[in-house]
């Protein structure tokens, strides 16, 4: 599913060359649920930039979905990102003048599905996440669970190959936290690819497999 | 696509009302004088252009500038008659007076001429007769009123017979005129026509004729009877060419279809600088929303769409808020020239189809023009940079 070659990200700091990501080697697999731990300032944002084709690496080779990330145009990136992952960031990221239906609708416009299969898709998608009844509602009359369960519902409705999460509880109370990383786990029962990209341990120690980053370099951890 | 950029142009310009009839102000403004003026300009000139073609295409105007001890009298001007190329030919000397009958007093435009002048100027009677030539030749106090000054003096326009005062002399009636179908601005004077020589004898300063008519056979005889004028004309005055002046219809015309012309470009330009103002406005606000909406333009790229799929939301918002401007303005327009209607109805103006789709035209180009660099910019961002940005 995704697979990272001595893949490296290099920032010019003024005569110095900053390594915000050395030669990493990562291998996830379809179905796999992968956390990525670290604290700020390792290189999580920088791999999670990588990952999700926000942003494309320096040196080395990036596969995602068995397609080689590299040299790809703007328009080339915005269609992965758009078919292939569902992002969910910490700060929900949505919309604030869309109402709930819209925000999810929003990849599949750009996908420039039709109105009826886009009717569908939302319905089902924030089925999947218990907010059909708040379909109507802005982000503002909703409660920071439900926003990113809404935003869980945007990344599901493009069906991507890879749920690619930014500190999804990072910004929500504990018991809010739980109750999106129980939508995680089934998600996952589901046969979904997840990687979540956290500094919080007792969310990383919840996936199938942990990987710590420092100083932009990986190394496997035992859960 | 296309459909749903339009729904969140939709959405972008109802979420800050204010904000964007303010930037849509400039547009509506010179929309709005674009389309006021040129209607107004148009209607004017209209009315005053169809005044002057109802009596043919085949007038030609004499004035007499020098009569260099040579002065035509009215019996000269009715010699020209027997030219070939001249059907008709008519002194008309213009003089005011107060006219009463049957106890009422009105003012009334006075014109001593001959007979040739109603055929001329394609005045009809409904009542009566025009003048004759007895008429000239024994001076007689005999008047033709217009339908108006009929109405006004005598009550009714069936008047032929009946008995006027004017300056002071009692005339017979000999004829009333049609209602004039001409609704312009000459329509609701009222008139009387004498003989010229009875003007002569009772206005001080009319001797001789200074202005003189006529009317060539055809409008393909309007060049020899131009000529023939001008060589009589030459040779009573001694060749002095300054002395007197030929002008036809067409030159009247042309003059004042090119003197429309040249006020409709001057107005026309001065609304496209308003209308270039308005899209300078509307490059300002786009571009200040494109800074506030960086957030909206990261989360969007992120999520999948593309350097044309965010242009084409930007450049749909710009060019709907220059379009509705532009609709504004129209019905504003609109508004103003029934209002100016109203108050002048003798007017009839209404907005030109042409100058509606020139402002529409210009308003879609101005919005295109003016909002390409905004989108470009906000299209041309990066995800993460845009995602950063609070």
């Amino acid at each position: 599913m995704i697979q990272l070659k001595g893949v490296s990200r290099i920032y010019q700091m003024g005569e110095e060359q900053f390594y915000a990501l050395r030669k990493v080697d990562l291998h996830i697999r379809k179905g796999e649920f992968v956390s990525i731990v670290g604290p700020s300032g390792s290189g999580k944002s920088t791999m999670m930039n990588i990952i999700g084709c926000l942003d494309c690496a320096d040196e080395g080779q990036y596969l995602l979905d068995g397609q080689p990330i590299e040299n790809y145009s703007e328009k080339e990136l915005a269609r992965v990102r758009n078919r292939k992952i569902g992002f969910i960031f910490q700060n929900f990221n949505l919309l604030p003048k869309l109402s709930a239906a819209e925000n999810v609708a929003l990849p599949l416009i750009y996908q420039r599905l039709g109105t009826a299969k886009q009717k569908e898709r939302v319905a089902w998608a924030l089925e999947q996440v218990s907010l059909k009844d708040r379909m109507g509602h802005r982000p503002s009359q909703l409660s920071g669970g439900q926003q990113q369960r809404v935003a869980i519902a945007r990344a599901l409705a493009s069906r991507p190959a890879l749920f690619l999460a930014d500190e999804p509880t990072g910004a929500l109370d504990s018991r809010t936290g739980r109750e999106i990383m129980d939508i995680f786990h089934m998600l996952h029962e589901k046969g979904n690819t997840i990687v979540i990209i956290t500094h919080d341990e007792g969310v990383a120690d919840q996936a199938e497999r942990k990987i710590r980053i420092r100083d932009g370099r990986l190394s496997e951890v035992k859960i | 696509m296309i459909l749903q950029s339009v729904k969140m142009a939709y959405t972008a310009i109802l979420s800050n009302k204010l904000r964007s009839f303010l930037t849509m102000l400039g547009i509506i403004i010179g929309v709005t004088s674009l389309v006021v003026l040129v209607s107004l300009v148009g209607g004017a000139s209209d009315s005053v252009t169809e005044g002057i073609s109802e009596s043919g295409k085949t007038l030609i105007t004499v004035s007499i500038l020098k009569d260099k001890g040579k002065p035509l009298t009215w019996e000269d001007v009715s010699e020209l008659e027997k030219k070939e190329s001249i059907s008709a030919a008519a002194p008309a000397g213009n003089t005011g007076s107060t006219a009463r009958g049957r106890g009422k007093s009105v003012d009334i435009q006075i014109t001593g001429t001959t007979p040739g002048y109603f055929e001329i100027q394609n005045l009809k009677t409904a009542y009566g007769r025009t003048l004759k030539r007895a008429d000239l030749d024994n001076s007689t106090y005999s008047v033709v009123l217009n339908n108006r000054a009929a109405k006004e003096l005598l009550g009714t326009d069936d008047a032929a017979g009946e008995e006027v005062v004017i300056g002071g002399k009692t005339y017979r009636v000999a004829g009333v005129l049609e209602k004039s179908k001409v609704s312009g601005w000459n329509a609701e004077q009222m008139e009387a026509y004498i003989p010229y020589s009875t003007l002569m004898r009772s206005a001080d300063d009319i001797r001789y004729v200074n202005n003189f008519y006529l009317t060539a056979d055809s409008q393909e005889e309007m060049k020899n009877a131009e000529t023939e004028v001008t060589d009589f004309l030459k040779t009573r005055f001694g060749n002095d060419e300054k002395a007197f002046q030929v002008m036809n219809e067409s030159q009247i015309l042309e003059l004042m279809e090119s003197t429309q012309r040249t006020l409709m470009l001057m107005l026309g330009g001065i609304a496209g600088i308003a209308l270039l103002v308005g899209g300078i406005g509307i490059m300002n606000i786009m571009l200040v929303s494109v800074t506030e909406r960086t957030r909206e333009i990261g989360i969007r790229k992120a999520i999948g769409a593309d350097y044309a799929g965010i242009m084409t939301q930007f450049l749909i918002e710009a060019l709907a808020l220059s379009l509705l401007g532009c609709l504004i303005g129209i019905l504003l327009s609109w508004g103003i020239i029934q209002t100016v209607n109203w108050f002048l109805p003798q007017y009839h103006f209404r907005m030109v189809k042409e100058v509606i789709l020139a402002a529409t035209a210009f308003s879609a180009v101005i919005g295109v023009a003016f909002g390409i660099y905004p989108a470009d910019k906000a299209a041309k961002k990066k995800p993460i940079d845009a995602l950063r940005f609070s």
